[in-house]
């Protein structure tokens, strides 16, 4: 290459050398300075520096933060998954009735002994593959929008949660299930999923393939990519992380209800678009995500340290998400103009 | 009553559209970024008569017609409408101003009645401010009696067939008491009968003093139908001529009589053992018995305008669409080829007609766009990419092509088409492809990288890889090729060698 080309086109676009996750990361920074000044205002306290409020945010947003990782895969490939929230109730339901204690009255299968916890936890991801199998298939070779591919579904697996124990919750589960949501445990494993789904996205085909679906669907089948297939891959990994976070709630309250996770598939699209993941597919990242996750953790925190009314804090929430596509839908935009 | 000043402005009227036609446009000129599309165009349509546009593809017949219906606003030059000067803002515009245009792919709101689709905006309202179904009924019923449609105004058009459909849009415009009526192509789709009913209906318009634009390719069409017709080529004006003072070689000459440039650097190279051969590929409705071979180191090149389906042959080759019957054989071997992955095992590889739509990913960078097709076949290891391997090929490829990037981390989107294109040939280069099939290599790209592009299409055949190029440029195919093939709608209608070739034997076979 030679030096003339570099400087004929380099000049005017170094600022977008940085990656896209600094803006968002700048974003976050900012967010967290503007509490932290409220919090001197009207508290007279410190909102970032206090240790217990900082672990109990990260541990609120860490559940749904696991569904994001899955979400943002669907998204980026093209799609939505609007089914996850009710594969969450779904999963802790079935999970939890293979994890209660056999000495317990009210048992679903009182014949069952304590079972190892590996064993509710692969019946859970089990349900969940089935899930994203269906949805998969729906959207793949149906071919209806995935907008109405997982509304479907996600009706449809919140009455099965519900059908289960008509409408009784299931409760005691033995130590090693309840050990999955104790302590820190929801965010050692978003943490660990984040950084798998992280390397996959960046380093393997699997992602590589998503990405290319996700800005050119036609384009990727004529490179030779199985399209189809491979969008049923997404959807299965999207739903087996819903339902882990399913199997993470469970745990953590030693106890499943049929109406949990409801919204949280809301909760999880949002951080992905705040983490500047496009709804038009092709753009964002696992990281990105993360951020968006934590920006979406100290607003909410934010606005109960400052004791703002929860139903202020819901239409916040709707607004910001709002915000964060059109910001989304205006790039895209300018892009479009100056190519 | 008239005053005498208004009689006279009437009739001063009535004498400027006399003496400049319904419509007159002069020195229109439409940039796109890279391309000339319009240089100093002229048009006049009277009232009155049928009047034909013809040009090969990409002359500029269809950036006039979108100017004239509002669709586009030309950068320079004037429109006068009944003599006036007139701005047509949006086709919305054009259309209150009297201008109505038929589009090729029609614009029918498919799950409307007939009716409705005809009177949208205007309907006609009941004493509660409803819309008043029955009289709208009436009035479509009166509107195709006139024009002796025979539709039921009930009709949901989704039921409709292409040339009912076409009647509806007629009778539209018709319904808007439009000067000027735009059609593009309307017979493409169109039996025999259809067409009879078709031309019954221009007949009938032009007899009630209605200027109609009549675009087509069908020189048979054109002494059918036409009073005068005015060609275009290279988005210039030709000239304009009365139907019944030309032959069609008169016709075709003006199309094409362009001077061939020595810019293609077409070498004789070996040519040596047939490796591809196709023998009556049929996709019903789209192409038949579409049968050639194509040899190592040849290039092919597959001409014929705008419907004679070549890039559906290019598809159905590399399976995005696979045909319904016929064989295909490589080395001599028959092959079934569903899927482009199946293509790409054969050693095939396919440059897309549409670069934005189906061959960048434009919001992944350079080195994602070049690596895609690569690494479905081979440099996975375990599910990861060997991205050190692939990173170095694909630096290697860029730099043979000379893509001009600052690195291979450059969004897509900010490179310029030729880049693009160049990118895109570079991704079907690393898969080290035996057969390549390029639709439209070249399209939209300037002049530097065309030949840079031709420069290494030549190499390739050098080097004994069989090239089908498909092209709507007449000098591209005949500097490049060393056999043509040209198609005329779904039909393979014959082959010219390199030696025999010319535009106009090119034109005769692709215009029937």
């Amino acid at each position: 290459m030679s030096s003339q080309d570099i400087t004929a086109r380099a000049a005017p676009r170094s600022h977008r050398k940085l990656p896209a996750e600094v803006n968002i990361l700048l974003v976050l920074i900012g967010i967290a300075v503007v509490f932290e000044i409220l919090g001197w205002i009207f508290q007279g306290q410190s909102f970032l520096f206090s240790w217990n409020r900082l672990k109990i945010m990260i541990l609120q947003v860490s559940v749904i933060g696991i569904i994001a990782v899955g979400v943002t895969q669907v998204i980026i490939s093209g799609g939505i998954d609007l089914s996850s929230g009710s594969v969450v109730g779904a999963v802790a339901m079935v999970a939890m009735s293979f994890a209660q204690v056999s000495t317990y009255a009210r048992a679903v299968y009182p014949a069952l002994t304590d079972l190892p916890m590996i064993v509710p936890l692969l019946i859970g991801l089990g349900c969940g593959a089935v899930v994203g199998l269906i949805n998969g298939w729906l959207i793949a070779y149906t071919k209806i929008p995935p907008f109405i591919a997982t509304l479907g579904t996600m009706v449809t697996v919140r009455g099965f949660a519900k059908w289960y124990t008509k409408g009784q919750p299931i409760s005691f589960p033995t130590e090693g299930f309840a050990w999955i949501g104790s302590g820190m445990m929801p965010v050692v494993i978003f943490i660990l999923v984040a950084a798998i789904f992280h390397v996959a996205m960046k380093y393997t085909r699997y992602g590589k393939f998503t990405y290319a679906i996700g800005a050119n669907a036609q384009a990727a089948r004529v490179s030779g990519i199985d399209v189809e297939r491979h969008l049923v891959k997404v959807y299965v990994i999207a739903a087996m992380l819903a339902a882990l976070a399913g199997m993470v709630v469970a745990a953590r309250g030693q106890t499943a209800q049929a109406g949990m996770g409801l919204a949280y598939e809301l909760d999880a699209i949002a951080m992905a678009v705040i983490g500047g993941v496009s709804l038009n597919g092709g753009r964002g990242s696992i990281l990105g995500t993360a951020i968006g996750m934590i920006i979406f953790g100290v607003i909410i925190s934010g606005f109960t340290f400052l004791r703002l009314d929860a139903y202020y804090q819901e239409m916040i929430k709707g607004a910001i998400v709002v915000a964060a596509v059109v910001a989304d839908v205006h790039r895209q935009r300018k892009r479009r103009k100056t190519s | 009553m008239v005053s005498p000043r208004t009689a006279a402005a009437i009739d001063r009227v009535h004498a400027a559209t006399e003496r400049e036609g319904v419509l007159s446009i002069s020195g229109i000129r439409k940039e796109f970024p890279g391309v000339l599309a319009l240089d100093d165009v002229q048009l006049r349509i009277r009232p009155g008569t049928v009047h034909a546009l013809m040009g090969e593809n990409g002359a500029g017949k269809s950036t006039l017609m979108k100017i004239i219906a509002g669709v586009y606003q030309p950068d320079a030059g004037e429109i006068r409408l009944r003599g006036q000067v007139v701005a047509l803002k949006s086709p919305l515009d054009a259309l209150e101003q009297g201008i109505s245009m038929i589009h090729q792919e029609l614009a029918l709101m498919n799950w409307m009645t007939v009716a409705e689709n005809i009177w949208i905006r205007r309907e006609p309202k009941n004493r509660f401010g409803l819309i008043d179904h029955n009289k709208m009924a009436q009035m479509t019923a009166d509107l195709f009696d006139r024009l002796n449609i025979r539709l039921d105004p009930r009709a949901q058009v989704s039921e409709l067939t292409v040339a009912q459909k076409q009647m509806v849009e007629i009778a539209k415009a018709v319904s808007h008491n439009s000067d000027v009526l735009i059609m593009d192509e309307p017979t493409s789709a169109l039996t025999e009968r259809e067409v009879d009913h078709l031309f019954a209906i221009i007949r009938d318009l032009r007899s009630r003093g209605i200027g109609i634009v009549y675009i087509t390719h069908k020189m048979n069409e054109l002494f059918e139908i036409a009073d005068e017709f005015t060609v275009f080529r290279d988005g210039k004006y030709v000239g304009t001529h009365n139907a019944s003072d030309v032959t069609r070689d008169d016709i075709i000459r003006m199309m094409v009589g362009r001077e061939i440039t020595n810019m293609f650097p077409k070498v004789d190279c070996p040519i040596g053992e047939t490796i591809l051969e196709v023998r009556n590929l049929t996709l019903p409705g789209v192409f038949h018995d579409v049968s050639f071979s194509l040899r190592r180191g040849e290039i092919l090149g597959l001409a014929g305008l705008v419907g004679s389906k070549r890039s559906n042959v290019a598809e159905a080759l590399f399976g995005v669409t696979p045909v319904e019957s016929g064989q295909i054989l490589i080395d001599g071997q028959e092959v079934a080829i569903r899927t482009p992955a199946q293509a790409m095992a054969h050693g095939m590889a396919f440059l897309t007609e549409d670069r934005k739509e189906t061959g960048c990913f434009l919001t992944l960078d350079c080195l994602e766009n070049i690596q895609s097709a690569l690494i479905t076949r081979s440099h996975v290891k375990n599910g990861f990419v060997q991205q050190a391997e692939v990173t170095r090929l694909a630096e290697d490829m860029a730099k043979t092509l000379r893509v001009k990037t600052p690195n291979l981390q450059e969004t897509v989107e900010n490179l310029s088409g030729g880049n693009q294109q160049k990118l895109l040939i570079a991704r079907w280069l690393l898969t080290k492809p035996r057969i390549l099939i390029l639709d439209e290599p070249t399209r939209g790209i300037d002049v530097g990288a065309k030949s840079e592009i031709h420069r290494l299409i030549t190499e390739l055949a050098a080097q004994g890889v069989a090239v089908l190029m498909i092209s709507s440029e007449l000098p591209e195919v005949l500097g490049m090729s060393d056999r043509i093939m040209v198609m005329h709608e779904g039909h393979v209608s014959g082959f010219l060698d390199r030696a025999e070739a010319d535009q106009v034997k090119i034109m005769s076979l692709a215009a029937k």
